[in-house]
Parts: C-alpha cells; structure tokens; sequence
C-alpha cells in the first residue's frame, strides 16, 4: 500500500523526515509512534499527497505521488490533525460536499451521508451547524467525511489527542471495524495505549529517523523486559537506592518519585529487594507496556 | 467556466482534478447560510448611482461623454458604478474571504486532501466570484435601465464584460492575498482601491486631465473596465474596446495561474 525508501523531507535547513524506509501491507494497522517534532506528520503529509518528499522514492498504491497525486487521493482517506471542518456548513453538508470533492454524484453522497451519519453516530445532529460539536461529535464527523470514497488506505493524524476516554474508546471501536472491514490504517500517536490497541505493526520515530520497527510485542520484548518493578521509597532522593539494587534487574531507571526495575519476573525481584533489607513504601510489578520501550527508545527529557 | 479551464489546462500551471465546480458548489451552500451578503453587494452601487448620478447629476447637468456627444451625468456615471462594483465584488470575495478561508477556516487543507489540486482552487474561487458578481451586475443594469439610464441594447454585453473586470481583479486580489500575513494588511488593498475608484474617469471624464498625466490614469485596470462598460452602455462601440478587453483579459489570466502557483506554494510545502 505505502513504499518509501530512504524518504526525506527537509524545511530548509531543518530535515524533519530524514531517510525512513517503510513498508506497510494492504489491510493492516500500522502506527507511527513518535514525540512531538519526530517527523509524523511531516511522513504522513508526504503520503497523502499534499506534501513532495524532498528526496528518496516514495510510492502509494503503487503510483507515484509527483505525477499521480489526484488519482492517488482519489482512493486516500485523510484524517488531519486538527479537525478541518466547514464550519460554513452543517454536519450533513460537510460529509456531501466533501464527497462531491471526489467527483461523486448527488445521489452518492447522498446514500452515503445517510450511511456515514449512522456510522459516526452523528444521525440526529446531521441539521445542526458544525461549531457547538463537542471535541468527541466533531472528530467523528472528520472520520465519517474521510470515509466518504470508500478509501482503500485511511490515514489517520492522532486521531484520539485532546478527547476524553469515553469518545476515544467509541473511535477505537470504529476503527476495529473498519480494519475488520479491510481498510488499511497508517496513524500516528503518542498514546501507547492507543498503539497497542489499534496497531498490528508500528515504527518509533525520534529526531526524523525510524528507531525501532516490530509489532508491540516484539518492541516489547526486543527493548524492554517482560515485566517492571515500580519502587517509592520514602525519600526525595531516590538515586542512592538504586546503587543498592544492583544487580537485581537487567537495568534500574531512576525517575524523581520512584525507581523502575526492568525485569523478566517482578514478583521475583520484589523479594529479592526485600531480601537485601530495604522496605519501599510502595511495591508494583506491572507487565512492560509500550510506553516504557517509548520512553527507553526516545529518552525522558521534554522535546517540543 | 469550461473556458476558463480549457486555457487553465494548456498553461504551465500546477495540477488539478477538474473538480473546480465542487468547491462552486460548496461556495454556494456556505452563500445560502449568509444570504444577508448578497443585500450590500446589489444595493451599494445602486446606492451610488441614485446619490451621484439623480443627485448630484441635477447639479452638473450634461456632460462631454467623449467625442463631443453630451448626455445626462447620472448615464455617465452608471457605468462607472456597474464597473467599480464588479471590481469591488471581485476584490472583497478574493481578499477578505480568501484570507478567512485560507488562515483561519483552514478550508484547503482539507480541500487539498482530496483529488482537488491547486488550480482546482483558484479556478473555483475565481468563478464563485464571478457568478457572485454577475448576480450583482445583472441587478444593476435592470435597476439603472428602468431608470433610464442606458441607451443602447448593447449594454447587454455589459454583463459578460463586468465579469471580465472581475475575472482581473479577482485573480490579482487572489494573488495578493497569498501574501498577507494579518488582517492590518488590507489597508495596502485599500489603498489601491480608493484612488483607482475615484481617478479612473469614474465622475468626470479623461479630458479633465492635463495631458501629462492621463498615461497614468489609463494604465491602470479600473481605467479600462469603466471605459469597456461605459462605450456599451452608451452604445457608442468601436474596434478600440478591444484594447480593454485584452488588457483585462491578460491581467486575469496571468493572475490566475499566478495565483495557482501561489497556493501550491502556500499549502502543498
């Protein structure tokens, strides 16, 4: 569905996208998972054509984005970052004006908004004017107007930032089912919640550059330990206890309020950290999540 | 508008799908929820002419329409008004509206999103803001023939000409507006405007200026629309009217794609 190789985009002197190679297959989920300032956005402008790479090859649907850009985003669905919706226009219209974008007839986008407006759970504000939406109603809306072509490839810009959980838990719901439908998804987010969730293959980007590629489990596995020990102990300071757990994990990380262990079986080395006579105040063992190969792989200071 | 793409397609001019008509289309349902517009834009002109030409005309009396033929100041100053107001039309729907559009509704980033491209874009601003004006101009001409004030039937052809200087102004004020960063910028338009609707042989005729500066009077493009659409209204047509119309012409067209490039320059970076 999507090729790139060795994929560039430079703003002058600043390169946002510097050589990623990525390869993503006719009817998976696949996540591009990143900081703020990684490079997402900019890959995901490139690949739906509204954005020329500044070197390297890129190819969608097997067309050339330079030449074939229309007949390309003929067959994309776009989800922006921030909702672009007509605001001139009621939720009914946006959806079929946006279809006759791509050239549909009136009875298509017709049947369609009918069919979207249900999909979206928007049927009985389809009258109602696009400003009073709530975050959640305008983001659906964004989705259902993005499904309008019947997209073989939806591409999707953080689609849950800045929803409450009720509405990302009702987008996550229909995203499964349009990737059961046979929709490929290529999202970007930084929620690893959602990454786990939504995505069969991901890769983390930092500074520009892809630097891991897998399933979650196999990021999992691969840059984290099976489980982690989360450890407070009752002071402000906790980097003197860390030089007292070594040894017990593959590897201690000191935060300002509490210390992870990255280990195979937590309750294991919960013991053994009692059996050399320190008392945290509180013990956690937790399965590793995507957000600690995150936080490992793109480092913990602030980047914006 | 077909004509307007045939000429858009076989210039160098970033890609489009065609679909210029789709973003006419949402132009005009976004029109239908502020309909109020469409009042100012049909009465200001008539709001000139009755002030100018039935007021202050009775003051004037006849005035040398060129070549020694006199007629009544307010069939003078109609066509005047009729070619202001299509460029006025033209310059408010590609500038303010464009700028709105364009910076704060966000409306071509998800336009560009789709099969449309660039020149979809402007090929479809450019043409909403004709058929806007064209509405307007039609009002005008019946309102300034009932009262009298147009003597020939080729005043007709004012109609597809008062679309022409909104063709040219549409596509440079598009242009322009590209480059605006805040809304303080418009006193630049403005400041272009005013001076054009007042000295382009809008009240009075060339004539009233010394030799040395009439050059300057005639090559500006208001100069031109009020000259085209005031030898239609008066009947008095000629060969040189050409001169007008390709003088609008090429400003429009070169706008046009100008304005194309501009957007693609702007949105697809």
């Amino acid at each position: 569905m999507v090729g790139a190789h060795r994929l560039t985009k430079r703003f002058g002197e600043f390169t946002a996208v510097d050589a990623i190679d990525v390869e993503v297959r006719r009817g998976e989920a696949f996540g591009f998972l990143g900081p703020n300032g990684a490079g997402k956005s900019s890959t995901m402008r490139m690949i739906g054509c509204v954005s020329p790479p500044t070197e390297g090859s890129l190819r969608i649907l097997g067309l050339d984005p330079a030449t074939d850009g229309p007949a390309i985003r003929a067959r994309l669905g776009v989800v922006p970052q921030r909702d672009t919706l007509d605001e001139e226009l009621t939720v009914r219209e946006n959806i079929l004006v946006y279809g006759r974008y791509f050239g549909l007839s009136r009875a298509q986008v017709n049947a369609k908004a009918d069919e979207l407006l249900e999909f979206a759970q928007l049927g009985e504000r389809a009258g109602s004017v696009v400003e009073p939406l709530s975050g959640g109603m305008k983001r659906r809306l964004t989705i259902a107007r993005s499904l309008v072509n019947d997209p073989e490839l939806l591409l999707l810009d953080e689609p849950t930032t800045g929803l409450d959980p009720q509405a990302r838990h009702v987008l996550w719901d229909r995203l499964f089912r349009l990737k059961r439908s046979g929709v490929t998804l290529v999202l970007t987010t930084h929620y690893m919640d959602e990454a786990e969730q939504l995505c069969d293959r991901l890769v983390v980007m930092d500074g520009g550059r892809i630097v891991a590629e897998g399933s979650p489990r196999e990021l999992i596995a691969l840059h984290s330990t099976r489980e982690v020990l989360e450890l407070r102990f009752a002071a402000d300071d906790h980097a003197p206890y860390a030089a007292k757990l070594t040894g017990l994990a593959d590897r201690v990380e000191v935060l300002p309020d509490r210390l992870l262990l990255y280990t195979d079986d937590g309750d294991a080395t919960a013991a053994a950290v009692h059996g050399r006579g320190l008392a945290p105040l509180s013990v956690l063992a937790r399965r590793s999540t995507l957000e600690d190969v995150f936080l490992h792989l793109t480092g913990r200071t602030l980047v914006d | 508008m077909s004509a307007v793409n045939a000429i858009a397609r076989a210039l160098p001019i970033p890609a489009g799908a065609g679909l210029a008509r789709a973003l006419v289309e949402r132009n005009a349902r976004a029109f239908r929820h502020g309909w109020v517009t469409l009042v100012s834009g049909v009465f200001e002109p008539m709001f000139y002419l009755f002030s100018l030409g039935v007021g202050l005309g009775a003051l004037i009396g006849d005035v040398d329409a060129g070549g020694g033929r006199m007629v009544e100041y307010a069939a003078y100053v109609a066509p005047a008004m009729m070619a202001a107001a299509a460029m006025n039309g033209a310059v408010y729907d590609s500038t303010f509206n464009l700028f709105f559009k364009l910076k704060y509704a966000r409306l071509y980033d998800s336009v560009l999103a789709t099969p449309l491209g660039p020149r979809d874009v402007a090929v479809g601003e450019i043409t909403w803001a004709l058929l806007r004006g064209l509405l307007y101009s039609t009002a005008f001409l019946v309102v300034a023939a009932a009262a009298g004030m147009v003597s020939s039937w080729w005043a007709v052809l004012a109609l597809p000409a008062a679309s022409l200087i909104g063709l040219a102004f549409a596509a440079v004020g598009m242009s322009v507006t590209t480059y605006l960063r805040s809304w303080q910028d418009f006193d630049y338009i403005q400041l272009a405007l005013m001076p054009m609707f007042l000295f382009s042989a809008t009240f009075y005729p060339l004539s009233t200026y010394d030799e040395s500066i009439r050059w300057l009077v005639q090559a500006t493009p208001l100069y031109h629309g009020v000259a085209m659409i005031r030898d239609l209204m008066l009947g008095d047509v000629a060969w040189g009217i050409l001169a007008h119309v390709a003088y609008l012409a090429v400003m429009g067209l070169v706008g046009l794609v100008f304005a194309a490039r501009r957007i693609e320059r702007l949105l697809l970076r």
